[in-house]
């Protein structure tokens, strides 16, 4: 096995990176991102790889096709059956309004309400059976929704988390009645407790499965008509993979699986370069993702809303998602004061420098007039840019009314955007209870080095490690993945007095169940890791913290040990007077996959004299400094660079601030070491 | 220390990123605050509904530096008051002392809501207060939860604390909490919520530290003074857009709880130019019931609607400078000490902003919203489940339709226009409480008619499963449905039901009433308002209406259809 290739469709790229362990090789791609028909793009790059189809071992594909039907409601026409008297569960939600502050605004669910019918029956939340199944409800139900011409289905009912019973009888009855893998029940998805928030979850899945599939059907027999021999793989948003053919019933699972896959690959670089603890920064043209990777693993949560009111609560890799990428709007506000973003130019019209029609300011346009992005080379196009009109636009736009000549303009503009940045990466890190100065920084995405150093030095950060390939780190991170399935199952027993062979029973069956799916899914994987984790609270709270024990006993003592000592560290506080409670029991099966060796990426030997291509005027600080420009391909191992510097790629910049010290290591990072930083946090 | 003009000279030469900068480094301290006090709290009328609000407050007056911004929006003018009051009561403040206060006279809401204020000490000397509040599941009185709706005065309430130290130079007055948990239900837990409360604000004071020693004290002062400026400019430029004139309008309550009268919030609002004045003197006089609101939060309710109407204006003392509320001294809306107030801060604050939207509505319709159903929606249950052998209290807040706005239709299930807070899950209630949800449902035709619809409210029904419990309600809207405005119509007013025995009753005043025995079988019925129209029916997109038709939205197919 030795030819991997990884695909991460993006919303107007696709990237494709290939890696032949055998030859020590690798190849890039990058085409547009076909909208009618993602699968001919996807062919397409294929092509560019210069590899036929039938020598690739392992093909890993991530989307955002999920993601967006789902936030642009364009998803497929789903029906629900849930229990008699809550049918609108998934309109209501959780009594919430948009924004905090303003009363306009409205929502639309996932399932539209003549869709939503219900179903005699009910359990209590011990599980027990308060009212029996209709199963002939079932039955109209299902061909009500056949004849309204639903495509996929749901069946939700109350507590199901703790008796899936009548859930299972009716999806029975529904597959029975109408063979079609769309038809899904909530606890198949997720046993958890909280019926929006499960119901949600599977309204999700409800509402992409169809277009997944069917899109990964497309792309799965393209392939074969090619040539290619393997089973298909879809990444995950946990940071796993999936075989194509468990899509259908897991379709909900490759949502935001491509920023997931580059988090990912993010903790398998900096592991391998030595560094255990980083913080990610993923930055495009109209956000910035910020995840963290402890001990070597991306953070992961199961508590994300994909949108204002749409919950999904399958284990994601935990990733919080600031406003601000290139293509960020500056502006001043009413009250005279400086603002970047939330609104972007987007990739049409885009910044002022991309010349295609944008007028209005961008943090872009900023890089471009202070010399950190080169004017010269325009991503996707062949014209410089318009420096001029760009001054001029910083004059009027955000100078004049603040009293500033362009650069200074400019220069607060990547002020202001860096601090927001870094005060939601330092909020972030507290959240999660950790203090940002422990990591090293991991910049991605095309504009994410632009901005790491400065982001890092207000933090107090003391490293920032850069990959090989910046804009590449999604499609990295389907070759690196491995296969993987998640599970819970709610509990809410006390700690004191638990009866831990139930709890062993909960463990066994969810690890069996995960070892089936391998099983199902024909992928050649080797040793098989089973990890469990618990989420306890103390009664009456509602926030739970998660702690994860070695083994396939539960030893309760040890558990709770645990869990007072992180709440110790957490919060500065040790409550023994209050009842601890085990909420939910977790259990991960991962199927190791062939390791990919990172070393392919170890630059060859050479002089840094020959990777310089010029030097260049940067603003930096408050004055203009001539900075050196390297190009990042022909960088050579070991090579160490002193700030002021540029660095320059196809797929990214990264701007080398002065009392910087940076060396090249044998993975192809630039680590880079800040020397001082201010007196932060 | 910078004097105010010292400050104020020293901020207009503030360069704007350094502006910026702190700004946002002084919202997260606030939100640093805020996030360590909602996830260790174990009332989950704050862990899972966020009644929680913490913030910086000036020398001498108490005056807002930053507030939460997921704080909960009647704290926004709240919090100063109390601090101030708090000044004022307290000339013997110390570095490490913590006050604890609750009392509504003294810049409060009602007893639940218990605040604390910390001295902020930078470099040995006091540079502001840190206070916080956070609403408490019981602090004792008639009915469990504190959510009664009749008692005539404060002390058939609960507990009312005074200005006290609960920490005295970094240690806890434990005789003093002794004496509190003494006096309120299931008192295990609350232990669990000082320390909470109390771990917020030294998380604030660690971070305001910092922030200091990296930008200097006087850079900061000046800063302040500089935001404060910009705030007051933004909200004169939004006041500047309201044609000038006089504007009126009323709203009404059902009933005291007491008298089974409607009481009038009477609002006339003065625009002229960037400035901006309330009168309130034409409303109903103090009521005998818990229907009586203290001055902050009438003040507060006024700062939240403007905010509600004009969401861009960062939240710091200079918003209000434009903002002139006469006191309404003699009125309902102003009382004082013995006067009840528990549905103070949850119902009369919403609607002194419903007069206030619907005065405004009359001057630039196109940034206005028809009224919401703008109750929080009162249920509380206490009592003994036999099977676990343990008391209980349940408090549930409903949501309601929001009205029709200038560009589509209301919110249904929206929570209370004071609150942001997120409802409790049926299935986490059943678990917890021995009752049984027969339904949960949007319901139908409840939202006002209009060329933009309201939202609806919810139906909901539950039967309490074993042993006994009692009932209280604390509602509003059922006498009158939320208006609607140009012509829209209103949304449909809030009913209860609930059948004991078998036998169906409603409360005498409609939207209240309290201690309703209930025994195993029996049930509560809920249903909510639903938001006012905004414009007439005729003008309603034909589409629209065919989906309302398409989602059985009115049950008659008439209605809005």
């Amino acid at each position: 096995m030795s030819v991997s290739v990884g695909v991460d469709v993006g919303g107007t790229f696709t990237d494709f990176l290939m890696l032949d362990s055998a030859t020590g090789r690798f190849a890039t791609a990058k085409v547009p991102t076909t909208v009618d028909d993602r699968s001919r793009g996807f062919l397409q790059g294929i092509d560019e790889l210069g590899v036929p189809a039938d020598a690739i071992d392992w093909l890993v594909h991530g989307t955002t096709a999920g993601t967006n039907a789902v936030l642009e409601r364009k998803g497929a026409r789903a029906g629900l059956i849930t229990t008699r008297g809550f049918r609108d569960v998934l309109e209501l939600g959780r009594r919430t309004r948009p924004n905090a502050y303003g009363l306009s605004g409205n929502f639309k669910p996932l399932i539209e309400r003549r869709l939503r019918l219900e179903a005699t029956e009910r359990m209590d939340a011990q599980g027990r059976v308060v009212t029996p199944l209709s199963e002939s409800d079932v039955r109209a139900a299902v061909q009500q929704l056949i004849d309204e011409g639903a495509e996929s289905l749901v069946i939700h009912f109350l507590h199901s988390y703790v008796n899936d019973e009548h859930e299972a009888a009716a999806v029975r009855i529904a597959r029975e009645m109408w063979p079609n893998e769309h038809v899904i029940a909530g606890h198949e998805i997720v046993r958890e407790m909280r019926e929006f928030e499960r119901g949600s979850t599977a309204a999700i899945h409800a509402s992409i499965s169809p277009i997944v599939s069917q899109y990964i059907q497309r792309v799965a027999s393209s392939l074969k008509d090619k040539g290619f021999r393997n089973e298909l793989l879809v990444m995950q948003a946990n940071g796993g993979m999936m075989s194509s053919a468990l899509v259908a019933s897991h379709a909900a699972h490759t949502v935001m699986s491509g920023p997931a896959g580059g988090v990912l690959a993010s903790a398998e670089i900096a592991k391998a370069a030595g560094f255990a603890n980083i913080i990610t920064g993923d930055m495009g043209g109209t956000s910035f993702d910020v995840a963290l990777v402890v001990d070597g693993k991306p953070v992961i949560t199961a508590e994300k809303d994909l949108a204002y009111a749409v919950p999904i609560r399958i284990p994601m890799i935990d990733m919080h998602t600031v406003g601000a990428g290139g293509g960020s709007l500056a502006h001043i506000d009413k009250a005279g004061m400086l603002r970047v973003g939330p609104e972007s130019a987007g990739s049409f019209p885009g910044p002022i420098g991309y010349d295609r029609g944008g007028e209005r300011v961008t943090i872009t346009d900023a890089n471009f007039f202070l010399g950190r992005l080169n004017p010269g080379s325009v991503t996707g196009s062949n014209k410089p840019a318009p420096i001029a009109r760009i001054e001029a636009a910083l004059s009027e736009q955000i100078g004049q009314p603040l009293g500033l000549d362009a650069t200074a303009a400019a220069s607060a503009i990547i002020d202001v955007a860096i601090a927001e940045l870094a005060g939601a990466i330092r909020l972030i890190s507290i959240e999660k209870g950790h203090d940002p100065r422990d990591f090293a920084l991991m910049p991605f995405g095309g504009a994410g080095p632009l901005h790491a150093i400065a982001i890092a030095r207000e933090l107090g950060i003391p490293r920032v490690l850069v990959p090989r390939f910046p804009g590449l780190t999604s499609a990295l991170g389907c070759v690196l993945a491995d296969v993987r399935h998640d599970f819970v199952q709610t509990v809410n027993l006390p700690m004191r007095g638990i009866d831990g062979n139930a709890v062993v029973a909960i463990m066994r069956q969810q690890a069996a169940d995960g070892r089936a799916l391998l099983a199902e899914e024909s992928v050649d994987v080797g040793q098989v890791d089973v990890v469990h984790e618990f989420d306890l609270l103390f009664k009456g709270q509602s926030h739970v913290l998660r702690v994860e024990m070695k083994g396939e006993a539960f030893d309760a003592d040890a558990v709770l040990g645990e869990f007072v000592r992180a709440y110790k560290q957490r919060f500065d506080l040790e409550l023994p007077e209050m009842v601890p409670v085990l909420a939910n029991v977790r259990t991960t099966v991962i199927g190791q996959r062939e390791k990919v060796d990172l070393s392919i990426f170890r630059p060859s030997e050479g002089t840094l004299a020959s990777a310089e291509t010029g030097t260049r005027d940067v603003y930096f600080d408050g004055e203009w400094r001539k900075a050196r420009i390297y190009d990042r391909d022909s960088l050579p191992l070991g090579a160490a660079i002193e700030g002021p510097a540029i660095v320059e790629q196809s797929d990214s910049t990264l701007v080398l601030d002065p009392g910087t010290t940076s060396r090249v290591d044998e993975y192809g990072n630039i680590v880079v070491a800040i020397d001082q930083t201010p007196a932060a946090n | 220390m910078l004097n105010h003009q010292q400050a104020a000279k020293l901020g207009q030469s503030i360069d704007p990123v350094t502006l910026t900068v702190i700004e946002k480094g002084l919202q997260q301290v606030c939100s640093e605050m805020d996030l360590v006090h909602e996830k260790t709290s174990f009332s989950p009328v704050i862990s899972e509904a966020f009644d929680r609000s913490n913030g910086i407050y000036g020398l001498g007056d108490g005056r807002m530096i930053a507030q939460g911004e997921l704080g909960l929006p009647i704290f926004l003018g709240v919090m100063q008051e109390t601090t101030r009051c708090v000044i004022e009561a307290r000339d013997d403040l110390e570095d490490g002392d913590v006050i604890l206060v609750n009392d509504p006279y003294l810049g409060g809401t009602h007893l639940m809501d218990v605040k604390m204020v910390r001295p902020f000490y930078y470099r040995g000397k006091l540079w502001c207060y840190l206070s916080n509040t956070g609403h408490w599941p019981d602090t004792g009185g008639m009915v469990p939860g504190g959510f009664n709706s009749t008692a005539t005065e404060i002390h058939q309430e609960g507990l009312r604390i005074p200005p006290v130290k609960l920490v005295r130079r970094g240690r806890m007055e434990d005789d003093l909490v002794q004496m509190v948990l003494a006096n309120i239900r299931v008192a295990e837990e609350r232990i669990g919520d000082i320390k909470a409360q109390i771990a917020a604000l030294t998380a604030g004071a660690r971070r305001l530290t910092t922030l200091l020693d990296r930008y200097g004290q006087d850079v900061v002062e000046a800063a302040i003074a500089e935001l404060e400026r910009r705030s007051e400019r933004m909200m004169r430029a939004h006041i500047d857009t309201i044609p000038d004139g006089t504007y009126e309008a009323s709203a009404f309550m059902d009933s005291d709880g007491v008298v089974n009268e409607p009481l009038e919030i009477a609002v006339s609002v003065k625009v002229d130019g960037s400035d901006i004045e309330f009168d309130f003197s034409r409303s109903s006089p103090p009521c005998q019931g818990p229907l009586n609101s203290v001055w902050a939060t009438t003040l507060s309710a006024v700062y939240v609607a403007l905010k509600h109407i004009f969401p861009d204006v960062p939240m710091n003392a200079g918003c209000f400078e434009p903002i002139v509320v006469h006191k309404p001294l003699g009125t309902f809306i102003h009382a004082e000490y013995p006067r009840p107030v528990a549905g103070c801060a949850a119902e009369v604050s919403q609607r002194v902003m419903e007069a206030v939207f619907l005065a405004l509505a009359k001057a630039i319709p196109d940034r206005l919203f028809a009224a919401p159903a703008g109750t929080s929606g009162n249920l509380s249950l206490g009592g003994h489940d036999p099977e676990t052998g343990e008391n209980y209290i349940m408090y549930y807040f409903s949501g309601g339709g929001y009205g029709g706005w200038w560009n589509g239709d209301g919110l249904t299930n929206g929570c209370s226009t004071i609150g942001i807070s997120k409802s409790q899950p049926v299935e986490i209630l059943e678990q917890r409480y021995p009752l049984l949800f027969e339904s949960y449902a949007l319901r139908e035709g409840s939202g006002g008619a209009g060329r933009f619809r309201g939202g609806f409210g919810v139906s909901y029904k539950l039967r309490l499963l074993r042993g006994h419990g009692k009932a209280s309600f604390l509602m509003e809207h059922g006498r009158f449905g939320p208006p609607g405005i140009l012509g829209g119509e209103a949304g449909a007013p809030n009913r209860i039901s609930i059948s004991q025995k078998g036998r169906a009753i409603e409360p005498e005043h409609i939207s209240k009433g309290e201690d309703f025995v209930l025994g195993p079988g029996d049930t509560i019925e809920v249903n909510t308002p639903g938001g006012g129209g905004y414009g007439v029916q005729a003008e309603r997109d034909s589409e629209a209406n065919a989906d309302d038709r398409l989602q059985a939205y009115y049950p008659d197919h008439a209605g809005a259809a």
